[in-house]
């Protein structure tokens, strides 16, 4: 390694710029093939769901799956919208 | 026993073909009984770079679809007693392997006591790379340092892991192995290469040899001699190295530092 260490010491030329943009990509493909083809149609009917009671951010739902051991976990988060923000109309009807 | 290998990279033109033939003639040469496949039908090539294309009768997918024999389709090297070639067919038609047919060869080549099948995989991801992975045991993945070779061959890294019959079966990975090819140390000294620590450190999977952008490569597929037989060639002596990795020898890496340039190159040399 300490070979390498000095290699890459030198002035930075293209190569440091390839490995940083596939550090990334390739990050962001293992995330996404590790996971179920049905999550971005999920993510999207249960944002549907919750709309008719909350109306939350499209983004405000994050859907992780997550492998524990043996096991895999489905990890739903769902931000709701601060209550001490005034709400549009809408709003009005969330509460029971 | 039988092992499978597979040579693999997703991206074309990194050096497959080159790979398998150096492969199976290491292989061979150190004893081991030897058949290497030609998996891209098609477009046929390793029976080029073998220099048997003139002794080409009957094809994989003749014997796949029973109009010959295994043993009168596999080409016996003029070279070495123990190494056999199985040419592609040039069939346009894609569908002409079959997971049965491909599964009935590799069994009657087991069965035949090869200690190696290195199946040569077609560029790409489609049905003849799948079907050269999916009997594997290990898998060679050729990478170029290169981002568009780095990040096919993670794409291919992927499918090891999940599309392979050991993978279906859960009999552990496919072990998996980096084989870098057009290296070149004067240029990832000079920072406008990736390093051998970059692709690996990038892929995460161990390296089993650096093989060095060499004229002897160009020179012996001229020649239809694996350029592993060249051994005055930097590529093939790295390409000796890896087969004695490959068979559980302790070989230090060669060719990957750059040489230093001498005085008058200095001053004259760009």
């Amino acid at each position: 390694m300490g070979l390498f260490d000095f290699l890459r010491s030198r002035p930075k030329g293209s190569a440091s710029v390839a490995t940083e943009r596939l550090r990334i990509i390739v990050a962001q493909e293992r995330a996404k093939s590790g996971r179920p083809d049905y999550l971005p149609l999920l993510r999207r009917e249960l944002l549907e769901v919750i709309r008719k009671y909350v109306n939350i951010d499209p983004e405000a739902i994050e859907i992780n799956v997550e492998r524990e051991g043996n096991q895999e976990v489905l990890e739903l988060s769902v931000a709701l919208p601060d209550k001490g923000v005034v709400e549009q109309p809408a709003a009005a009807d969330d509460e029971p | 026993m039988t092992e499978i290998i597979v040579v693999t990279s997703g991206k074309g033109g990194v050096g497959k073909t080159t790979t398998s033939a150096s492969l199976a003639v290491g292989l061979a040469r150190l004893g081991k009984k030897v058949a290497v496949i030609d998996f891209d039908v098609g477009l046929r090539n390793l029976d080029l770079i073998m220099g048997c294309e003139r002794r080409v009768v009957y094809d994989f997918v003749n014997v796949i679809q029973g109009e010959c024999t295994l043993r009168q389709a596999l080409i016996k090297d003029k070279r070495l007693d123990s190494l056999y070639i199985l040419a592609a067919s040039q069939t346009r038609d894609k569908d002409a392997l079959s997971k049965e047919g491909v599964e009935r060869i590799l069994g009657e080549l087991a069965e035949d006591g090869f200690d190696y099948i290195i199946c040569d995989s077609p560029a790409g991801i489609e049905k003849g790379a799948a079907l050269a992975m999916y009997f594997a045991d290990r898998a060679i993945v050729v990478v170029n340092p290169e981002v568009s070779s780095v990040r096919d061959s993670d794409r291919i890294l992927g499918l090891l892991a999940s599309k392979t019959r050991r993978a279906e079966r859960g009999e552990g990975a496919v072990e998996q192995h980096l084989l870098l090819t057009r290296y070149s140390p004067e240029r990832v000294a000079g920072g406008d290469m990736m390093g051998v620590a970059d692709v690996k450190d990038i892929l995460g999977i161990e390296v089993l040899g650096v093989i060095p952008e060499s004229t002897g490569v160009l020179t012996a597929s001229n020649a239809g001699v694996p350029v592993i037989l060249d051994a005055d060639s930097p590529a093939g002596q790295a390409y000796a190295d890896a087969v004695d990795r490959l068979t559980g020898k302790d070989r230090p890496m060669r060719f990957i530092d750059a040489q230093k340039k001498g005085l008058l190159a200095r001053i004259f040399g760009s």
